[in-house]
């Protein structure tokens, strides 16, 4: 639009078309959104049970002893998150490298990396949880730790780097095989060539899954308490179990969405940013 | 437009909605009887050597109140008493994680509290309740639970308990190596790694009593909670005494008892869990009350816990 520009009587006339009708559709839609939940509301505050089924989930009370329990679990999930997401990257981004490796040389390092992923890929991450966070102390190996916390977070990272890796090596092969040629014909080494024209185009391709995996591994990061390990979650069945009271599970509940909210706002922006792939339509 | 996921939310929470007015099929309306509020204390069991006594039939429901018979009641379904309990099902107070064979204490004391109310062996049906659906309020699908819960006020303005049919004692086992294998006081434990299960009277009293320096474990099933012990790495498990000896002689051998909990003023029971307002509790609680005045319970607990006693008790 030039500065110079003054819109016609019809464009004019157009736009406050316009206007009123997104004004319509807007309000249709709070009408439509009301009534829905005017309905949902009286359903469920209408049944039999719901008198005590408000005390048992929706006890102010037992909120208010959940809440400092919960947060301090909920240190535990975003500790595991941080620790565990670099070292999946890492390990993840190398496997995806070794699998896409050419020539006969380097065949060991594809067929491992090619089993690594179909292993931890099809074992149920809870196993690969009890097999580390049991079994490895079971060993009695001196000066190797027992931790729970360290061992659960060695099971994610094993098990969510086979995601990642496949994350990545999607990315890799969506990489025109022209881009690699060309980098090759400037005379940059097959290392270069990877390392300034094929991953960073890989990469930007791949955030969005990415951090679908990332927002993934936040919630799966409590599976760790199975093994004795507190977190978010355990904290509110620790309460529950003793009072028979749900409340602290819809905290923990609450508590989760409150961080997921954020995380997918900004994997939505990140996206966006990343101009790998342009973003349609709105963010919801 | 973020209206338009605003709409999906609300549609979604009608279909939650929609979903969790889950029908069950023979629902007993129950009306709301009050909960009989009796909680005599128990005498601890004398270890009665009455060799093998069974719960056999006794005809001595006399006490029981007429309206206590297996015609009357309005149980799940009618004239067949659904009893629940979680899966595993642990010794000693059930065996072979079968709890329909009558072994073990628990097991045997739903068929006693069963033939009291006139139900034969083959009128009770056992399903698996886990810890969860117990604890919530509402419909259940059992007529009774039996699975060592501890009855507490708090706990009593979700569901309904019977009469306790166990007096139970918190203790803490170790391997025979760890750092508190030889402490006689509660203080003695404070800077240990400890552990119990989540949901158990047993972890309560580690947070409770014990407060120890470092972060109680805690574990959804006792046979994680085992494996760790196994594994060294929490120095000291606590459970109910009678799990505790049954885990000492046969399911860890290098373990031991450290010492069990001096009972607090009151004491603390088992009780089977019924449904808030259930039109059984009153009758179940008879049953309960009339096993214990007249030896049975006792002789049960000679039978399946016999080896309950000797354990030595923590000092202050």
């Amino acid at each position: 639009m030039s500065e110079a520009y003054t819109p016609s009587a019809r464009q004019l006339e157009r736009e406050r078309y316009r206007r009123a009708r997104s004004r319509r559709s807007t309000a249709v839609a709070a009408l439509t959104t009301l009534v829905l939940l005017a309905v949902v509301v009286a359903l469920v505050t209408s049944a039999p049970g719901w008198p005590p089924f408000r005390e048992s989930f929706l006890s102010a009370h037992y909120a208010k002893e959940a809440l400092p329990d919960v947060l301090r679990g909920l240190w535990l999930n975003l500790r595991l998150m941080v620790v565990c997401e670099v070292c999946i990257l890492a390990l993840g981004l190398t496997l995806a490298v070794m699998r896409t490796l050419r020539g006969p040389v380097a065949f060991p390092l594809r067929l491992f990396a090619a089993v690594y992923t179909d292993l931890f890929r099809g074992i149920p991450l809870l196993l690969v949880l009890l097999l580390l966070g049991l079994g490895v102390p079971a060993l009695r190996l001196t000066g190797v730790t027992d931790s729970v916390v360290f061992w659960g977070g060695a099971a994610l990272v094993l098990t969510y780097s086979a995601y990642v890796a496949e994350v990545f090596r999607a990315g890799i092969e969506s990489v025109h095989p022209s881009q690699r040629a060309a980098a090759r014909s400037l005379g940059l080494s097959y290392g270069q060539s990877m390392r300034h024209v094929v991953l960073p185009q890989a990469v930007r391709r791949v955030v969005p899954p990415l951090l679908n995996d990332l927002v993934s591994l936040q919630k799966d990061s409590g599976l760790v308490s199975i093994l004795g390990a507190t977190d978010a979650i355990q904290a509110a069945a620790i309460i529950t179990g003793r009072s028979f009271n749900f409340t602290p599970y819809m905290v923990a509940g609450l508590v989760f969405v409150a961080l997921t909210i954020p995380m997918t706002r900004l994997t939505d922006y990140v996206a966006a940013r990343s101009g790998g792939l342009p973003v349609h339509g709105n963010v919801l | 437009m973020k209206l338009r996921s605003l709409v999906a939310i609300a549609a979604l929470a009608s279909a939650v909605t929609a979903c969790a007015q889950e029908k069950d099929d023979s629902t007993a309306p129950s009306s709301s009887s009050a909960p009989a509020a009796s909680s005599p204390v128990l005498t601890s069991p004398s270890p009665a050597d009455t060799g093998a006594a069974s719960a056999a039939p006794s005809d001595s429901s006399a006490a029981l109140p007429a309206s206590c018979t297996k015609d009357s009641l309005a149980t799940r379904t009618k004239g067949t008493l659904t009893v629940g309990t979680d899966k595993p099902a642990y010794d000693p107070w059930f065996a072979k994680d079968d709890p329909s064979n009558g072994q073990g204490y628990e097991s045997a004391v739903a068929y006693a509290v069963a033939d009291r109310l006139g139900f034969a062996k083959t009128d009770v049906k056992w399903i698996v309740a886990p810890f969860n659906s117990v604890a919530t309020p509402g419909r259940k699908k059992f007529d009774v639970d039996i699975n060592q819960v501890s009855i507490t006020d708090e706990r009593k303005k979700v569901v309904d308990f019977s009469s306790g049919y166990y007096d139970v004692a918190q203790a803490v086992i170790a391997r025979k190596d760890s750092p508190i294998a030889g402490a006689t006081t509660v203080a003695q434990l404070k800077s240990a790694k400890l552990g119990g299960q989540i949901g158990t009277t047993s972890y309560q009293t580690l947070t409770d009593v014990v407060k120890p320096t470092h972060k109680v474990a805690a574990y959804r099933t006792n046979d994680i909670a085992k494996a760790a012990l196994k594994n060294g790495q929490i120095d000291g498990l606590a459970v109910d005494l009678p799990t505790a000896f049954y885990i000492t002689a046969a399911e860890i051998p290098d373990a031991k008892i450290v010492g069990q909990f001096p009972a607090e003023s009151g004491g603390e029971q088992f009780g089977m869990v019924l449904e808030k307002g259930s039109a059984l509790t009153s009758c179940v609680t008879a049953a309960v009350d009339s096993l214990r005045t007249d030896g049975t319970l006792a002789d049960l607990q000679s039978q399946w816990l016999a080896k309950t006693v000797g354990a030595p008790v923590f000092g202050e």
